[in-house]
């Protein structure tokens, strides 16, 4: 392999071709569960709080039918629940229980090369994943939009921010029943907070300065622009989506650099 | 290694190698030839496809190819985790202890795949506790105690200058064997507990007596030479 020496650099697509690969082979094993659900929940989700909350309750909001708001909102439910959790455990199992890292790391796979990898695996599922409920609102009446095209380029940049933070926890917890806290902690405010189920606008000014530094409620923001028309202001959501994945990618590869190298 | 600074070039240096690692970590609900495929590409392999029936051959998986690793027996995995290793064909495999734990077949399987390697051409550096495989398929062995290198050579000259031609295993009660033990560490011989036994070893130097009529004479082995070196109480 004398031409490989000129080759190794960093951030090798050959390298990030091979982690993945790993990942779309074992994902032809198991991608009939994860997409069965991802499917049936937001329906349930629709059904339950979309038919059930807007026959009681809401009616409309912001002009918008409440299945409406709710369906474009929980394309950031997908997103996160697709993107933060698999990161969090699949790395947490991959490196402590399967020690699958080792085998990769003994290959010429550097630990960023490697993060990189798993973090773009997990942006395009995420991708795909996070367009389900748009469709599944589509069939309860949402209008197609041209504007709706650019989700999955939404989901995928929010969904490479939030697998960066999984994998970053999965290097910094020490035991797999640690994941409770970062769910209690930061999965499950984030999602809640984020505008998918009731506008943030109603929240405390405090609460609401918090929900504008969520990303997951810039990439609400976002979807519901695609659906019900852009602002200039989604430029700059996108934007800081774009630098959370920016930074969460950097954490991510300083702390499994820190867990995999002593 | 392998002409590369390390640590700087180390990741140049992990492309020629090969490493099998002594835990099994392959992805078991993946095929073998997806096994094989994904680390073909994770070290460059020009033709993953020839790569893969390569290395199906040398696991002789050929058939269990679209199988998956968890339907595979275990001798068949430890196959396929070697050839996992040598997929990219490298220089230098590292084995880490590559047959414990495993059947006596399944070790002999192994070893014959080990020893086709070898005569290829390939450098091979393995670890093992096992010393009878050691003796069997290395041509230089290093005794390591407490993670220092204190002796090494061939197999026949560590056997050679540390335990000489013949050792001598003696059986009886704890009480005799204390009494010949005595006879021959008095007549200047290295003796070793061997299980129920004692072993004199360098039994062709004993003068008159120190060797009982019922010892079973026995060439010296690279064992003697280990527990010799290392020490009888081992950590």
């Amino acid at each position: 392999m004398s031409e490989g020496r000129t080759r190794l650099r960093r951030l090798e697509p050959a390298a990030i071709g091979g982690v993945m690969s790993r990942e779309v082979a074992n994902f032809r094993t198991y991608w009939r569960g994860t997409t069965f659900s991802s499917v049936l929940e937001p329906i349930v989700y629709l059904l339950a709080f979309g038919l059930g909350l807007s026959a009681t309750l809401v009616d409309e909001v912001n002009g918008v039918p409440y299945v409406q708001f709710v369906g474009t909102g929980m394309v950031a439910t997908a997103v996160i629940f697709s993107s933060a959790l698999p990161a969090m455990f699949g790395t947490f199992v991959k490196h402590r229980f399967q020690n699958t890292y080792d085998a990769i790391l003994a290959a010429p796979v550097d630990v960023e090369e490697l993060v990189s990898a798993e973090m773009l695996w997990i942006g395009a599922r995420a991708s795909v994943y996070g367009c389900v409920p748009l469709l599944v609102t589509i069939g309860f009446g949402l209008d197609p939009a041209w504007g709706m095209l650019l989700t999955p380029l939404f989901c995928f940049v929010t969904a490479l921010g939030f697998a960066g933070f999984g994998v970053a926890m999965a290097a910094i917890v020490a035991k797999i029943d640690q994941f409770n806290y970062v769910t209690a902690l930061f999965v499950t405010p984030l999602f809640l907070v984020s505008g998918a189920f009731f506008p943030i606008e109603g929240l405390p000014q405090g609460f609401q300065l918090l929900a504008q530094l969520n990303p997951l409620h810039q990439l609400v923001e976002l979807v519901r622009g695609g659906a019900f028309g852009y602002d200039a202001v989604d430029l700059l959501r996108f934007a800081g989506l774009v630098g959370f994945a920016f930074v969460m990618w950097r954490i991510a590869v300083n702390r499994m650099e820190a867990r995999l190298i002593d | 290694m392998l002409g590369h600074e390390l640590p700087g070039d180390a990741k140049a240096a992990r492309a020629e190698m090969g490493v099998v690692p002594q835990l099994d970590n392959l992805d078991v609900d993946v095929t073998v030839e997806d096994n094989l495929a994904i680390f073909a590409r994770l070290y460059r392999v020009p033709d993953v496809g020839a790569a893969v029936d390569r290395a199906l051959d040398l696991a002789r998986l050929r058939d269990r190819r679209r199988d998956a690793v968890d339907k595979l027996s275990g001798g068949m995995r430890r196959r396929l985790l070697l050839a996992r290793g040598l997929v990219h064909e490298p220089k230098l495999v590292l084995l880490d202890e590559p047959t414990v734990g495993l059947d006596p077949q399944i070790r002999t399987q192994l070893w014959t795949l080990i020893d086709d390697l070898r005569s290829r051409g390939t450098t091979i550096l393995m670890s093992t506790h096992y010393i009878e495989e050691a003796e069997r398929l290395a041509d230089e062995v290093a005794v390591m105690d407490a993670g220092r290198v204190i002796a090494r050579a061939t197999p026949a000259e560590l056997i050679a200058a540390h335990a000489g031609t013949h050792t001598a295993e003696v059986y009886g009660p704890p009480a005799r064997l204390t009494e010949v033990r005595a006879v021959a560490e008095g007549q200047g011989l290295a003796v070793r507990p061997a299980g129920p036994a004692i072993a004199i070893v360098g039994a062709e130097r004993a003068s008159d007596g120190a060797v009982p009529a019922d010892a079973v004479l026995r060439a010296a082995s690279l064992e003697d030479v280990f527990v010799l070196l290392t020490g009888v109480e081992a950590e």
